[in-house]
């Protein structure tokens, strides 16, 4: 119990027991909330039996009151009115020292302004969105300006490029990346010998397995899904790592010192996945044949000598360099826009979580993108 | 929000118990260890009701150990607890959650949750504990809360990014006390705050504990904090706490005890003291 109520011959006396507080929201609510003030003309509220009353109390008796007033019902306190429902009453009252001004929203974006009806709302929509990816494309391309002109300017000095960074990067993205890597290119190259010999077979053309797993794993998919992986692992870390270093304004620490971040933190990270990759690759490349060969040695009692000739035949001259060829591109993809990302981190942990899965997916879409452009390019010269 | 034109606000109805100052909190036998490093060894801390209590320590004598201690982040080896009666050593799950409840906290660097905005910050703890409340009530008395500490209503729209250090102390402060707290724990409150920032801050700490009829546990560095604010001060020496008044415990013969009361920072406070 928190109220006893009695009818007075002017209207209702309140006597206020137990403890107001904010633990005991659900009772002292629903207690006044249950008040029938109709027909009542005063009111009167005794506070001394109270045990305690904190703001939380005291802010819904003042509720009430305001809504006994309200309704015309006179309100009287017996004995003085507590001070916790004064400290509400003046802190609620007190002046503003300035006037709320309107915030632009969450995002950072500026308000919609006058703008009319769900055709326009919809037409502004796409083109603030048209508008953010230009700058957000001009902005990766200022990025990849600066890295370059970083990456140049430490040329001259190989101290500059901090090498004893670039291995630690080396190690972080390329080392303890190999299992994971030679883990899902065996499975592919098996999926891919069996999936083929099933089709082969009903020509008698089993031997052929061997032709496609070699020409599909060096040529595509050893480097394509290392480049995935990788983006998957490294992008996201990169973006994470300098994303908080910024939250924790190492970045701009670093800045004061006078170091440029984008020769610490940038430049060694994307020159490491450089380094890394095109090794991944071959990683890939090597487990995706032994791939091919258990299968073929398994499955269609392929001895391996005839395996490994058939692959040998198949190989071209540039069958190798053509799929190793893309992996520093797509390191330098990867590393840029895990970088960037982080690099754009500003303010809060969501942000840093927002801008990690960007990188992560704009990272993934740009590796197959520029596969796609290597497809056509290779086509067109006739590799 | 001037302390000095505050008086204590006298509600005798508050008094819980017939006591006049009974342990609001109670440290007995804490001990903590990390390996073969021993944090404290038989620790022992009293605050009572309506007290400004201070805890004082050298750098790495476990100030914050403790305080994670009591606040149940970190289950200590040995010792009890007791927050309000309640052994927070030996509760877990809904009891313990029962009992954060009771107290709030402000970290040292505030640890606003910086994806959401202040408003939000301050209703959080009123949605996780007062189910009952609507979101209009929420609305408003998170705003009574903000205001309460001095912060301009605009201020409950902005990320904790968008304030200034000394907003970011009060915004923590008023999310410390969004369930009203009678035990109020800060961590630092006055580090990294100008003196000026931070003698206001004692103020408004000062006007709230009155109004509220706060306790409040205070761990600092500050030697005008302390000086203005304490009652009692504990100062870990040795694995163990050292209580008294502020006033005698200056006289405490321990050497980092003398040192630091009685160091060149301190001069100033001392003389004014023994001059008063």
């Amino acid at each position: 119990m928190v109220m006893e109520m009695r009818k007075t011959d002017r209207g209702l006396a309140l006597d206020l027991t137990g403890e107001w507080r904010a633990i005991a929201y659900r009772q002292i609510d629903s207690a006044l909330a249950a008040v029938d003030l109709s027909g009542a003309s005063h009111v009167e509220i005794a506070t001394d039996r109270l045990a305690a009353l904190d703001l939380t109390g005291a802010w819904r008796l003042r509720e009430f009151v305001r809504r006994a007033r309200g309704s015309g019902v006179q309100v009287d306190f017996a004995g003085a009115p507590p001070d916790q429902l004064r400290l509400v009453e003046e802190t609620l009252s007190s002046r503003e020292p300035e006037e709320a001004v309107p915030v632009a929203d969450a995002a950072g974006g500026t308000p919609l302004h006058h703008v009319e009806g769900a055709e326009a709302a919809t037409l502004a929509f796409i083109g603030r969105r048209a508008v953010a990816l230009w700058r957000d494309m001009i902005g990766a391309l200022a990025f990849l300006g600066r890295l370059s002109i970083t990456a140049l300017r430490a040329l001259p000095h190989p101290k500059g490029l901090r090498p004893i960074s670039i291995a630690r990067h080396v190690y972080d993205t390329g080392i303890t990346a190999m299992p994971i890597v030679a883990l899902i290119a065996f499975l592919i190259s098996v999926i891919i010998a069996y999936m083929s010999a099933e089709q082969l077979r009903s020509f008698g053309a089993d031997i052929f397995v061997a032709d496609l797993v070699t020409i599909g794993v060096l040529r595509e998919l050893g480097v394509l899904l290392t480049a995935i992986i990788v983006a998957g692992r490294s992008g996201s870390a990169f973006a994470a790592e300098i994303g908080s270093m910024q939250l924790n304004e190492e970045v701009d620490a670093l800045r004061a010192t006078g170091v440029d971040p984008f020769q610490a933190l940038v430049l060694p990270r994307v020159l490491g996945l450089v380094i890394s990759l095109p090794l991944l690759t071959v990683v890939a490349d090597l487990v995706g044949l032994a791939g091919g060969a258990v299968l073929c040695a398994s499955l269609l009692h392929m001895p391996l000598e005839q395996y490994f000739h058939q692959v040998s035949q198949s190989i071209s001259a540039t069958t190798f360099w053509v799929g190793i060829i893309k992996a520093p591109v797509f390191a330098v993809l990867i590393g840029m826009a895990g970088t960037h990302r982080g690099m754009q981190v500003r303010g809060s942990s969501r942000e840093l979580g927002r801008l990690t899965t960007v990188a992560v997916v704009q990272a993934i879409f740009l590796v197959i993108l520029a596969d796609a452009l290597f497809a056509v390019l290779f086509m067109e010269i006739g590799v | 929000m001037d302390d000095t034109a505050a008086e204590p606000v006298q509600i005798p109805c508050l008094q819980e118990g017939k006591g006049v100052s009974y342990p609001v909190l109670e440290v007995r036998g804490l001990v903590n260890r990390f390996g073969s490093q021993v944090v404290h060894q038989g620790l022992d801390m009293d605050v009572r009701q309506d007290e400004v209590f201070g805890i004082v320590g050298g750098s790495g004598t476990g100030k914050s150990v403790l305080l994670r201690s009591i606040l149940g982040l970190q289950r200590p080896e040995a010792g009890t607890i007791l927050i309000e009666g309640h052994d927070i050593t030996q509760l877990s799950g809904r009891a313990l959650r029962a009992v954060k409840a009771r107290y709030g906290v402000t970290f040292q660097q505030g640890a606003l949750y910086s994806s959401l905005t202040v408003l939000q910050n301050v209703q959080l703890p009123m949605i996780e504990h007062l189910v009952a409340l609507s979101p209009a009530a929420r609305d408003e008395l998170a705003m009574l809360k903000i205001r309460l500490v001095g912060l301009p209503a605009d201020a409950a729209r902005k990320y904790p990014a968008q304030l200034s250090g000394g907003m970011v102390k009060r915004a923590a402060l008023a999310r410390a006390l969004a369930l009203d707290p009678r035990l109020l724990f800060l961590d630092e409150p006055t580090s990294g705050l100008d003196p000026i920032g931070a003698a206001e801050f004692d103020g408004l700490m000062l006007y709230l504990q009155k109004q509220l009829r706060l306790t409040v546990v205070m761990i600092t560095h500050d030697l005008d904090s302390i000086f203005r604010t304490c009652n009692r001060v504990g100062v870990i020496v040795d694995h163990r706490m050292e209580t008294d008044t502020l006033e005698r415990i200056v006289d405490h013969p321990h050497p980092w005890i003398q040192a630091y009361f009685h160091g060149e920072r301190a001069s100033i406070h001392l003389k004014v003291d023994h001059g008063a």
